[in-house]
C-alpha cells in the first residue's frame, strides 16, 4: 500500500473513534444528566459531531477507493438544519409539562411565551 | 421582470447544489436539470412565500456559518466534558431571556437554531410577541453572561446581514 493510502486509513480510523466516542458520550449524557432540559443538551450537540465525524470517515473512504460520493455533505446539511428543530419541539414539551406548575422555571411576568399563549 | 424571473437567487443556487449532490456526479445535464428545478420552484412557491427577507450581504452569511461550525466543534468538547465530569448536583442548568433585537422571522429562526448547537444552550420557545427568546442553558454561573454572549456573536452578526 502506498504512503498515502495508509495516511488516510489513519485518518479515517481516527474519525470513526472520534465518532464513536462523541456519540458515545451523547447516550451516556442521556442516561446521566437528572432532568429533562438537562437531557436534551446531550443528544443535540454530542451527536452532531458524532455523526459528522462518521459521515467525513465515509466521504474520505469513499474517495479512497475511487467511488467519490458526496451524498454526506447532504446528510449533514441535513442534520444541522434539522437537530434544532426536533429539539425546539422536545424543549416545547417539557415546557407544557411543566404548565401552571413552577416546577421547570418562572417565566417573566411581563412576557408570555408562545407555547403558554392563550390566543 | 428579472426579479420575476428569478425572485430568490439563493434559493435557485442552493436547489441547483443540492440537486448534483442528490445525484452525485458532476455532468452536464445533471447542473442543466437542477438550475431548472432551481429556477422553477422558487417561481412556483413565491406566492406562498411573500415579505422575503433580502440577504444583503452573502459573504457576511459564509463567514457567519464558519464561525458557527467552529463553535459547534468547540461545544461538542466542552459539553462531553460536562457530561462525562461534572457531577450532576454541581451542574448549574439556568433559563436565560434573551430580549431579541431582530424582527424578522427568517433572521429569528437562524439565531434560534445557531443557539441550539452551539455551545451548552437549547432555545426552548418565542415570547408571544416575538421580542424574547427563552434558553435553556445546561452549566452557567450568570444568566446575564450566557445572554450577552449571544447577543454579541450571533445576533449582532444576523442583524447586519438581514436587516
Amino acid at each position: 500500500m502506498s504512503e498515502l493510502g495508509i495516511l488516510l486509513e489513519i485518518a479515517i480510523s481516527a474519525l470513526l473513534i472520534c465518532g464513536a466516542f462523541f456519540t458515545l458520550v451523547g447516550s451516556i449524557g442521556l442516561i446521566k444528566l437528572d432532568n429533562c432540559m438537562s437531557r436534551l443538551h446531550a443528544p443535540t450537540k454530542a451527536s452532531t459531531l458524532g455523526v459528522g465525524s462518521l459521515l467525513l470517515a465515509s466521504m474520505i473512504y469513499a474517495f479512497m477507493t475511487g467511488e467519490g460520493s458526496v451524498h454526506e455533505v447532504l446528510v449533514m446539511a441535513f442534520l444541522f438544519v434539522t437537530a434544532p428543530i426536533s429539539g425546539n419541539f422536545i424543549a416545547k414539551v417539557n415546557l407544557h409539562r411543566g404548565r401552571g406548575t413552577d416546577a421547570l422555571q418562572p417565566v417573566p411576568s411581563d412576557q408570555v411565551w408562545g407555547t403558554y399563549s392563550e390566543k | 421582470m428579472l426579479s420575476r424571473l428569478l425572485p430568490h437567487p439563493f434559493l435557485t443556487a442552493l436547489l441547483a447544489i443540492v440537486w448534483s449532490l442528490l445525484v452525485n456526479e458532476i455532468k452536464l445535464g445533471t447542473i442543466v436539470f437542477g438550475v431548472f428545478l432551481g429556477l422553477l420552484i422558487p417561481i412556483a412557491t413565491a406566492a406562498y412565500w411573500p415579505n422575503r427577507p433580502p440577504v444583503g450581504r452573502p459573504v457576511k452569511l459564509f463567514s457567519y456559518m464558519m464561525i458557527v461550525v467552529w463553535d459547534i466543534l468547540v461545544a461538542n468538547v466542552v459539553v462531553a466534558m460536562i457530561v462525562l465530569f461534572k457531577s450532576n448536583k454541581d451542574m448549574r442548568p439556568k433559563w436565560v431571556v434573551i430580549p431579541l433585537e431582530l424582527r424578522t422571522p427568517e433572521a429569528i429562526t437562524m439565531l434560534a437554531g445557531t443557539i441550539t448547537l452551539t455551545p451548552g444552550t437549547v432555545s426552548a420557545d418565542l415570547s408571544e410577541d416575538g421580542k424574547a427568546l427563552l434558553v435553556h442553558a445546561l452549566d452557567a454561573e450568570n444568566a446575564d453572561d450566557v445572554c450577552a454572549d449571544i447577543k454579541h456573536r450571533y445576533e449582532r452578526r444576523l442583524k447586519e446581514i438581514f436587516e
